[in-house]
């Protein structure tokens, strides 16, 4: 929905005269945080485009400076992730470290996402899906398509008549000890 | 000839001064000429001249499907394609081919689009150079142009000027490459945080991520289900707009699409810009970013402005934190979707088979690449339930937050956001390799990915060259479902900054396989 009329005008930076702005005008800057800099360089009542030309940490409505830095990430030792830990996630991925690379890869991962926790979350329900305001189609529960036995087999690789072959199972994996792993070098 | 647009050579497939077989044919050389750019993965050339014929009998009969009846296009081979290989670049998929063809390839080929090939990307489209697939890293093809070749012959002083080849950006480094090379018209990619607009900006082409729910996802190999999208990569944004109204709409094999009726739309080519609301956001100056690419978006905001744009600067406050959450849902994502190869039903399967978990564990360990498996075991991590909720609830509370930041600034007015696309122009694959790829991934899709988090429709324009000589390209975010805006003002802006075309003269001596006689008629 465009906003209605406003479109010759040149509005105001401190938004406090708005001839031809919509009626709900006060609402209309909600997306402008109070603390930022754009409001507060245009307190000053004048044309904040002259301001802001003559600011010199802004040209025209880009800053010149980043407005934030990387936080550096250090290590914590009382986070390090234990062997039973990288046992417990080998066996659950079925997908091996191979070596202490794969291990640190896992430990800068865990470093990285810890700066999540620097985020005030309270009172903000998880988001599963941008899609979670719309009802999502669900088709009526009747065979429209099948009979491609054929075709689907013809991608495994072992089959017998109709049948995928597994090697047996229930089989749990031998336990750490009994692995030929670099996990079984303690640290 | 193989340089024009889309819509260029559709006019003149219809008046007849070619001939989709020949165009096809010329296309299939093309290919092979710059074949070590390693941009395609499998040439279907057989099916693609049958597909090159039957589009010449409709023509004939003049009884053409739509605009893009005979035109060559690529998709990037995480793309199911019907008894074509789709490997995505892994060993896990080697080999395998597919029962059915994805919904979206589906369509390209009932509207008659010649499907050339599959084109090469990064594993399993995890990284952001296209260099970690099996196949190979994807050169791009501004290392071969003039303009970079002039401006590097006075900078550096390494005699083997081949070792210093350019990354193309990924994951679709391959669909990139082949539109920016000229091999087809029109490209498919996928784009989960960046993945079709970083390589589009690489390689100077037009890259588009439409919205969430908008294009069907059956078929496309799953990487993080609620950001998945198919993306389009074309040489121009007109011709971007032609191959989304082909695509999009709703698709009953994918329940993720929204039900809503899509109408195609041309675009106009001029705009009332005094209508026009752009919003720059400030933490988009991220550090790292390019003195050049910072440059070009103040000049971008400038140019919207004395058009008689308001442009207005905005906060995304949570901007900074949108790299770790992605990362976070990610790979707890992508940990659940990888572990359906298990090599039972489709490609690799381990030959140890004591018991279906050491096969199973053999199996991935011998398909997936260290980025893989790093990811998925990154994900189990953050998915334990002792993790599960100081990290991937976290995270998901962070990304109602990311979204929310966009419907606050959306309903203020804005109509399009303008941001840089990536940090800076491309590097040399010496250089990219020296770091890891997931901590190029958090540098590279810093830009990108927050578009996916909310699902919003992102295209990136290619503005201008760097002093390298190398592409640049600008992002504009818009509205959830405003497609048509959003091409709107980025055909517009196009229009405005007239990207130079790339100059391919030494990539053609580079490729010592064409004759001359074929030579002077691609550059006709």
């Amino acid at each position: 929905m465009r906003k209605s009329g406003g479109g010759r005008m040149w509005i105001l930076r401190c938004g406090r005269s708005l001839r031809g702005a919509p009626s709900g005008g006060a609402s209309y800057w909600g997306g402008l945080s109070p603390g930022s800099r754009f409001t507060q360089a245009a307190s000053g009542g004048s044309d904040g485009r002259e301001e802001a030309a003559g600011d010199p940490r802004r040209r025209g409505r880009v800053y010149q400076n980043p407005t934030w830095q990387h936080v550096e990430q250090r290590p914590r030792p009382e986070k390090k992730v234990t062997v039973e830990v990288l046992d417990h996630l080998e066996r659950l991925a079925l997908v091996d470290f191979r070596n202490w690379e794969g291990v640190q890869r896992l430990e800068k991962a865990i470093q990285f996402a810890d700066q999540l926790h620097a985020v005030n979350t309270e009172g903000v329900e998880p988001m599963d899906s941008v899609l979670e305001d719309r009802c999502l189609y669900l088709r009526e529960d009747n065979i429209t398509e099948g009979n491609c036995t054929e075709e689907l087999l013809q991608n495994a690789r072992e089959t017998v008549e109709e049948y995928f072959v597994a090697p047996p199972g229930n089989i749990p994996l031998p336990k750490l000890e009994e692995r030929d792993t670099f996990l079984q070098v303690s640290e | 000839m193989l340089r024009v647009s889309l819509r260029e050579i559709s006019a003149a497939l219809k008046e007849g001064r070619v001939s989709p077989t020949e165009l096809c044919q010329r296309c299939l050389s093309f290919i092979k000429a710059t074949q070590f750019l390693n941009a395609y993965i499998t040439i279907a050339e057989e099916t693609a001249l049958k597909q090159a014929e039957e589009s010449e009998e409709r023509y004939r009969g003049g009884q053409i499907l739509g605009d893009l009846d005979g035109i060559p296009v690529a998709v990037k081979d995480n793309f199911s394609t019907a008894g074509i290989e789709t490997t995505c670049a892994s060993n896990m998929l080697k080999g395998y081919i597919p029962p059915y063809s994805a919904t979206v390839v589906q369509k390209l080929l009932d509207q008659g689009a010649v499907l050339l090939g599959k084109t090469n990307l990064d594993e399993f489209a995890m990284g952001s150079g296209s260099t970690d697939g099996i196949f190979g890293p994807v050169r791009n093809p501004w290392s071969y142009s003039r303009q970079y070749r002039e401006k590097s012959v006075q900078n550096s002083h390494t005699e083997n000027e081949d070792a210093n080849w350019l990354v193309t950006g990924g994951s679709s480094g391959g669909s990139a490459a082949a539109v920016s090379s000229f091999t087809c018209f029109a490209a498919l990619g996928s784009d989960t945080g960046g993945s079709t607009r970083n390589p589009a900006a690489h390689c100077g082409v037009v890259g588009l991520k439409p919205t969430y729910g908008l294009i069907s996802r059956h078929g496309l190999i799953p990487l993080v289900n609620s950001m998945d999208v198919p993306g389009i990569l074309t040489r121009c944004v007109d011709d971007a707009a032609i191959v989304l109204g082909v695509l999009a709409g709703h698709d009953p094999k994918d329940s993720t699409t929204v039900q809503d009726p899509f109408k195609p739309f041309e675009l106009t080519s001029f705009i009332d810009a005094s209508k026009l609301c752009i919003g720059i956001p400030k933490e988009y100056h991220a550090p790292g970013l390019s003195s050049e690419t910072l440059a070009l978006w103040s000049k971008a905001a400038d140019l919207f402005e004395n058009a008689g744009a308001k442009v207005m600067e905005v906060s995304l406050p949570h901007t900074r934190y949108s790299i770790i959450c992605y990362h976070v849902l990610c790979t707890a994502e992508v940990a659940s979707n990888m572990a359906r190869f298990d090599g039972l039903e489709y490609g690799h399967r381990s030959s140890m088979d004591k018991s279906t978990e050491v096969m199973y564990a053999a199996t991935r360990r011998e398909g997936f690449n260290d980025v893989v498996r790093g990811r998925i075991l990154s994900g189990n991590y953050f998915l334990l339930k002792q993790n599960y909720e100081t990290y991937f609830v976290k995270a998901q509370k962070v990304r109602r937050l990311i979204a929310n930041d966009f419907v606050n600034v959306f309903r203020s007015g804005i109509d399009v956001l303008l941001t840089p696309t990536t940090l800076s122009d491309t590097v040399p694959y010496v250089e990219f390799i020296k770091e890891d790829n997931r901590t190029r991934s958090a540098q590279d899709d810093i830009f990108t990915q927050a578009a996916n988090m909310a699902g919003l429709p992102a295209i990136t324009v290619p503005t201008a060259l760097s002093e390298k000589g190398l592409p640049i390209g600008l992002q504009f975010i818009g509205r959830a479902f405003q497609e048509q805006q959003l091409l709107t003002v980025a055909k517009w802006f196009e229009k405005q900054v007239k990207f130079p075309m790339i100059q391919l003269q030494e990539m053609m001596d580079h490729g010592h396989t064409i004759c001359h006689h074929q030579k002077s008629a691609f550059f006709s």
